[in-house]
């Protein structure tokens, strides 16, 4: 049995992007014990990857926009498989999330009299993004990492977490996990734990996600008994970048989009127009002429198609790939040097003017850039209480992209800097509550955590075995040509075959070096978060026979409208293996449901 | 295709060499590519940090070539040919393994800045500022806090006794982003001179020169927090005011170094409802 070192805290928020910052100041503003672990230094998440703005009806731009307004398009981007009730308190609570950053030191762009900016986005009838150039995830994590410092949290930094522990009465008691600069062991007890890992997308091998995102949130949750949901919902952001190929994945904001650039293919023809569905048809522009005027004028003209939402956009650059338009390195043109100036170019998106001339060699503001679809984000996950971010299981709670039901089946760009916050806020409020009525010293029981440091040392017990290394390429190459945008029930069946072999593999890994910062071990440890993320999302993609939002199935081109009113549900069953079964989602009330009756221009 | 060297630093807190890969050149690439090609191959437990690989978090510093770089953003086909890339950690800080150095420093620095402490709001509750205001603090924001200014300073550089009372260039700008917040009312500048050591730096630019994100570090924040210590400390009419009164901000456009540009909405900022 390997030593450990033992902390106790009431909270324990497991990730410190956006939504573990903003859970664990919740929780440390109401005097708890409070403690953040996160993989990587603080500051360093993915949240700081998100570039175009957090999606909040403020109304400083178009005071016409409210909280019905952004509840209605967060449910027709989600095509409508959204819990209602987290995309309700989502809209009407963003704003107050966003001046509250303000309050903490926030520096967002200005209107000319003095509020904050807002920008347009895809999906997004006004603009709505509160931003700061193209890097407000940055000024986000930075202002929250700025506060967590001031209030002073516990940041347990460079720290894995491999598996939460239970109580004897199936309460959640803690984690345990270990210290990535020294390699040795971390137990938590903790009377409440906060689940805020963020992603999945490093089992694709395309893919806008940092190497953190490996899912283990998704895999630590069901491992715990808790319900996850629609995890076959992953959307494929329709702008990374494609060449060279060493940055193929990384991401282009759509707010290059909203700022007026278009897609063309190899043609020069702005091909969006071919691609509107019915819909968004009565409120996108069916011209080049009106989509242009639209800039200037949202009143009178409709949105360009450039700014549908993302899956749509996604499935359209697909299809004028495979039909032979694409750009020489296997994408489509965005173009927005023909129409905009150098100067708004760079003013406006200077990361992505320096990221395409440090990386590409390509000047934005005078040639197009290539792009193409990358997995950018996952919808599904765990399931939450919309009012509390409480999992199914006690003493578990779970917000921003690990958690899922505000997003439904596709995600609107700015909606995931805005449910950080408001989820996160909502996720340190009810662990606290649960902390603070928890009774007796939490602690770990059933040999889980004794099991879980045996499982994390095994690689070193092995003299030869399967590289992590080989198997991380394996899994991505065969979820990205599997499990990708497009999907179909033989490969998916095939995949989850594959996905036998490599857990058959992943058995015998064997790792070498010490314990001591190893990322070949750290990889180790990541794997089987990546593996039973990767089957859970085949399994779901296999279950919903239909085509809705980020989930595409060439064989069931169409929605089904009785699979739209369920969330597939994966939990591990009595015998170990997870199962899945269709649950009806919530049903909207109806002063609610009226919102989607009215004339949608 | 033709093989790239790879010098890499290996070892720990008790020391370490440097050691050679041969790698396949690939076309695109960046060093962090190569990197990760070297731990997949030769070399499975060699220890670097990264995380975006798209120059946003800052986590891969290293010095390449004797220089403070972003691995992820330094392009092989920009390095000399025929040479070998040299990779060494950023020597200021104590090395854990290989190209990994503790920067917990930084860390430490970080938490004692005085915290933001915004003025009363508006009646409605929010806050009014101007563009033209917020974008000498915005400045700052941009940085990553990649600690290539701090690696690269020569006051802590090689003097590791400096480092109790250094604050270092990225934090510096942190002050003069503060300095110049429109709604900040905390004054740092007795602590900048009496424990951050602003006085210490000499101003060579070296931050400057290696800031990945172009932060004028000593033009815009080390010269003029310099200008207000020194204002501060031999003017005892301010200093009479500071004891009594709340101080209030000038604006960033007056306090910066160089005048911001005005900055003149467009329709393209504000489209007018």
């Amino acid at each position: 049995m390997p030593d450990y070192e033992t902390h106790d805290f009431d909270v324990v928020v497991i990730g410190a992007g956006g939504a573990g910052l903003r859970a664990a100041i919740e929780a440390k503003e109401r005097g708890l014990r409070t403690a953040i672990v996160c993989k990587s230094l603080l500051g360093k998440a993915h949240t700081v990857m998100a570039e175009g703005g957090a999606a909040a009806a403020m109304g400083n731009v178009w005071s016409e926009d409210n909280w019905q307004v952004h509840f209605r398009d967060t449910m027709r981007g989600g095509k409508m498989l959204n819990n209602w009730r987290m995309a309700q308190l989502h809209a009407q609570e963003a704003p107050d999330r966003i001046y509250e950053l303000e309050r903490w030191g926030a520096l967002f762009d200005r209107t000319p009299d003095g509020r904050i900016l807002q920008r347009d986005f895809g999906g997004h009838r006004y603009a709505r993004l509160a931003h700061v150039g193209d890097r407000t995830g940055l000024e986000l994590i930075r202002t929250l990492q700025q506060r967590a410092v001031a209030l002073g949290i516990d940041v347990f930094m460079e720290c894995k977490v491999l598996r939460l522990t239970r109580d004897d009465q199936g309460r959640v008691s803690g984690a345990v996990g270990y210290w990535r600069p020294t390699g040795e062991f971390v137990a938590f007890r903790a009377k409440a734990v906060v689940l805020a890992t963020g992603s999945i997308g490093k089992s694709w091998l395309y893919t806008s996600n940092s190497w953190e995102s490996t899912g283990d949130g998704h895999a630590m949750a069901l491992w715990a008994g808790a319900d996850l949901i629609d995890m076959e919902c992953v959307q494929f952001h329709p702008t990374g970048m494609v060449w060279p190929l060493s940055v193929r994945g990384i991401l282009v904001t759509e707010g290059v989009r909203g700022d007026g650039g278009v897609l063309r293919n190899s043609d020069g023809k702005r091909f969006m127009f071919d691609y509107i569905p019915a819909m968004f048809s009565a409120e996108t522009a069916d011209s080049e002429a009106e989509g242009d005027r639209w800039y200037e004028d949202h009143i009178n003209n409709r949105r360009p198609p450039e700014l549908l939402p993302r899956d749509e956009v996604a499935r359209s650059i697909n299809s004028e790939v495979k039909a032979g338009r694409g750009s020489p390195h296997g994408g489509v043109f965005l173009d927005i040097a023909t129409r905009r100036s150098a100067e708004y170019i760079r003013r406006r998106l200077p990361s992505m003017y320096h990221q395409f001339k440090e990386l590409a060699g390509v000047d934005i503001t005078t040639e197009p850039m290539e792009v193409g679809p990358t997995c950018h984000y996952v919808m599904g996950g765990i399931r939450v209480d919309a009012d509390t971010a409480a999992t199914t299981v006690p003493g578990l709670f779970a917000a921003g992209e690990v958690a899922a039901g505000l997003h439904g089946a596709n995600r609107l760009g700015g909606n995931s800097l805005s449910d950080l916050l408001v989820f996160g806020r909502r996720a340190g409020m009810a662990a606290s509550d649960f902390a603070e009525g928890r009774s007796g010293h939490p602690e770990p029981s059933g040999g889980e955590l004794e099991a879980a440091l045996a499982e994390a040392e095994a690689p070193f017990n092995r003299s030869e075995g399967e590289s992590p290394y080989d198997l991380q390429a394996d899994l991505q190459k065969m979820m990205q040509s599997l499990v990708g945008i497009i999907r179909t029930e033989s490969e998916l069946t095939e995949a989850l075959g594959e996905l036998d072999k490599l857990d058959d593999r992943a058995s015998r890994m064997a790792v070498s070096g010490g314990r001591v910062y190893n990322p070949g071990w750290n990889l180790a440890t990541d794997l089987p978060s990546m593996l039973a993320v990767s089957r859970m999302v085949a399994k779901g993609a296999i279950e919903r026979r239909e085509s809705r939002g980020g989930h595409t199935r060439d064989d069931y081109p169409k929605p089904d409208p009785e699979l739209g009113k369920v969330n597939l549900v994966q939990r591990l069953g009595s015998g170990g293996a997870v199962t899945i079964t269709p649950e009806p989602i919530p049903v909207m009330p109806p002063e609610l449901q009226a919102l989607f009756e009215e004339d949608s221009h | 295709m033709a093989d790239v060297t790879m010098r890499v630093w290996r070892g720990d807190p008790g020391g370490g060499d440097f050691t050679d890969y041969d790698m396949p050149a690939v076309e695109g690439e960046v060093v962090l590519d190569v990197i990760h090609r070297i731990q997949a191959g030769p070399a499975p437990d060699l220890a670097c940090r990264w995380n975006c690989k798209a120059g946003k978090c800052g986590s891969c510093s290293a010095e390449i070539n004797g220089l403070p770089r972003l691995m992820c953003m330094t392009r092989m086909e920009d390095l000399p040919p025929d040479e070998p890339v040299v990779v060494a950690p950023m020597r200021t800080f104590p090395i854990i393994r290989d190209l990994v150095t503790d920067v917990s420093f930084n860390y430490e620095m970080a938490r004692q800045v005085p915290t933001f402490s915004p003025g009363p709001p508006e009646a409605d509750g929010t806050y009014r500022m101007m563009q033209q205001d917020v974008e000498r603090g915005q400045e700052f924001r941009k940085c990553i806090e990649c600690f290539m200014c701090q690696d690269i300073c020569h006051v802590i550089r090689d003097h590791e006794e400096n480092k109790e009372y250094f604050a270092g260039p990225r934090f510096f700008i942190r002050y003069m982003e503060l300095e110049s917040h429109p709604l900040d009312t905390n004054d740092r500048r007795e602590l900048l001179r009496e424990r951050m050591g602003i006085g210490m730096c000499n101003i060579t630019k070296c931050c400057t020169e290696v800031c990945p994100e172009h932060i004028k570090i000593t033009d815009n924040a080390i010269i003029p927090l310099k200008e207000r210590v020194v204002d501060s400390s031999y003017d005892p009419i301010a200093w009479l005011g500071r004891k009594i009164l709340r101080r209030t901000k000038r604006s960033a456009a007056d306090a910066a170094v160089e005048q911001a540009p005005p900055a003149v909405p467009t329709f393209e900022d504000a489209p007018a409802p």
